[in-house]
């Protein structure tokens, strides 16, 4: 029976790895990761989880260890956050490329500089070609669900792809919450022990990480590219177990009274927890407004995006990342690239807001909703405002 | 191109699934240098064998030293390190 568990949130992360019986963790334990890896390394250190637990030298080094252990066949976990992603960023292409199905917990953190380690989402946002599935979690219940889900997901035959699960520094890893936490047998229900069909293997060896000539490495890099996008597919299939199983679902966005709506707020993340309160306040007040709050980053749910979005009059982006001297947040970037060819669609206005562990508040919410509306029907639409920045 | 395979072909993640087969690829191709041996000159000492980092210069049954134009990328270490300036570089036409 499955439990109801008060529970920071970087610890029903590592029950969540636990009960994934995973076989390896890697990582380097410095500011700024978190409580995620300590819990870990505790369970190892009572005989609580029976995996190998790699202090690495770095994140680089890392992520390294997670794609040897990874390539021989073990299922393999590790957790950063913010310029430990940073550093790591080499090693993800590498460990996509290879599609080596390591599962890995970002607490998304602001990068440098100036100097702070404070939530936002600019670690992910930099590392958005690496080819990994990214889904972002909006509470701690996701963040526990999401990360089981992960290794099914990437260790998949039709995938095997590594994934991250996508949780706001602060905001989401120290917050404590209710939590349900699975026991074994349900987990091990929906989980099965990971079977590899390739790894490194003496006695039937093979060469992972050969160079590869220009010649063909379009060919190599086009089938990484067709084979991402078609694990959305399985992603919906075992989220479809998922609520089954466990009665909780799962899809590329969570809408919230998005229905009839003539403005829908979309972001990713926990502050979408705040927006839901900024839409009740707004739908008092006779406005049409609703949610979508964003779950899967990679594969990018363009066509699911357009349906679920297509028919609201503008969709406000709330991005909580920059793209310096880009051409707004990354997130509005890549909703206007999916809409280019639809007819009546949309206008897409576009808040780079809450960075570095600013918070926004529910009248911050309102007040960009209220704004988009403005724009959208404003010829001298700005592509992109920073919300809240003092003149 | 179009004997080379598509990208439906490739092999997942570009495995290599017959391993040490290096020697299938012919390196010799990224030549613009071709280094010549003087056998008149040539006083066999293995100096150009030892140097060469593509195992490219051979010594033959007779012990006459000769390159593996296969494998040789052209580098010129041989020629350079000749004591006898028996390697010559022509270039490749
Ligand atoms: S040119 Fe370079 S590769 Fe060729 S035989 Fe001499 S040392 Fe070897
Ligand atoms: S280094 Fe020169 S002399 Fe010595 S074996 Fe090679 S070609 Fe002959």
């Amino acid at each position: 029976m499955s439990r109801r568990e008060g529970l920071e949130i970087s610890a029903a992360c590592a029950e969540a790895v636990a009960l994934a019986d995973v076989d390896v963790i890697a990582a380097y334990p410095i500011t700024p990761q978190t409580h995620i890896v300590e819990h870990l390394a505790r369970k190892v250190a009572d005989g609580l989880l029976d995996a190998e637990y790699i202090l690495a030298e770095s994140e680089h080094s890392a992520m390294s260890c997670c794609i040897g252990s990874s390539a021989a066949g073990a299922r393999t976990f590790t957790a950063t956050a913010g310029p430990g992603l940073a550093l790591m960023s080499e090693m993800l292409f590498v460990a996509s490329g290879l599609r080596l199905p390591v599962v890995m917990a970002l607490v998304n953190r602001t990068l440098s500089s100036p100097l702070s380690i404070w939530g936002d989402q600019s670690d992910v946002m930099s590392v958005r070609d690496c080819g990994w599935i990214v889904f972002f979690a909006e509470n701690g219940q996701e963040v526990f669900d999401m990360t089981i889900q992960a290794f099914r997901i990437a260790e998949d035959e039709r995938v095997l792809f590594p994934a991250m699960v996508c949780l706001d520094g602060f905001h989401l890893s120290h917050l404590v919450e209710p939590v349900e936490i699975l026991d074994r047998e349900e987990v091990d229900s929906f989980l099965p022990p990971y079977n590899p069909k390739y790894r490194l293997d003496p006695h039937n060896p093979t060469t992972m990480g050969a160079f590869a000539p220009p010649e063909f490495f379009s060919e190599i890099k086009k089938r990484q590219d067709e084979e991402l996008r078609s694990s959305y597919h399985v992603i919906l299939e075992v989220w479809g177990e998922w609520e089954k199983r466990f009665g909780r679902s799962y899809a590329p966005l969570s809408q919230y009274r998005s229905e009839d709506a003539e403005v829908i707020l979309l972001m990713a993340g926990a502050f979408a927890g705040t927006a839901r309160l900024a839409i009740d306040r707004l739908r008092e007040k006779g406005l049409r407004v609703g949610l979508a709050s964003l779950k899967l980053w990679r594969p990018f749910p363009r066509e699911y995006l357009v349906d679920a979005l297509g028919r609201a009059e503008v969709v406000c982006v709330v991005d909580r990342a920059l793209s310096v001297g880009g051409a707004g947040g990354p997130i509005a970037n890549e909703l206007r690239a999916a809409f280019h060819d639809v007819a009546d669609c949309p206008r897409v206005v576009s808040f780079v807001a809450g960075l570095s562990g600013r918070d926004i508040m529910v009248e911050g919410f309102m007040e960009m909703m209220e704004k988009a509306l403005s724009y959208a029907r404003d010829e001298e639409m700005p592509y992109y405002e920073m919300y809240g920045v003092r003149e | 191109m179009s004997n080379l395979q598509g990208w439906k072909d490739i092999n997942h993640a570009c495995m290599v699934f017959h391993p040490g087969n290096a020697s299938e690829y012919h390196t010799g191709d990224w030549r613009s240098m071709r280094p010549v041996i003087d056998r008149e000159k040539c006083i066999k000492c293995r100096i150009c064998w030892a140097f060469c980092p593509d195992a490219a210069v051979r010594i033959g049954e007779n012990g006459e030293y000769h390159i593996d134009y296969d494998y040789c990328k052209g580098c010129g270490i041989c020629a350079y390190e000749c004591p006898r300036e028996a390697i010559e570089m022509i270039e490749e036409c």
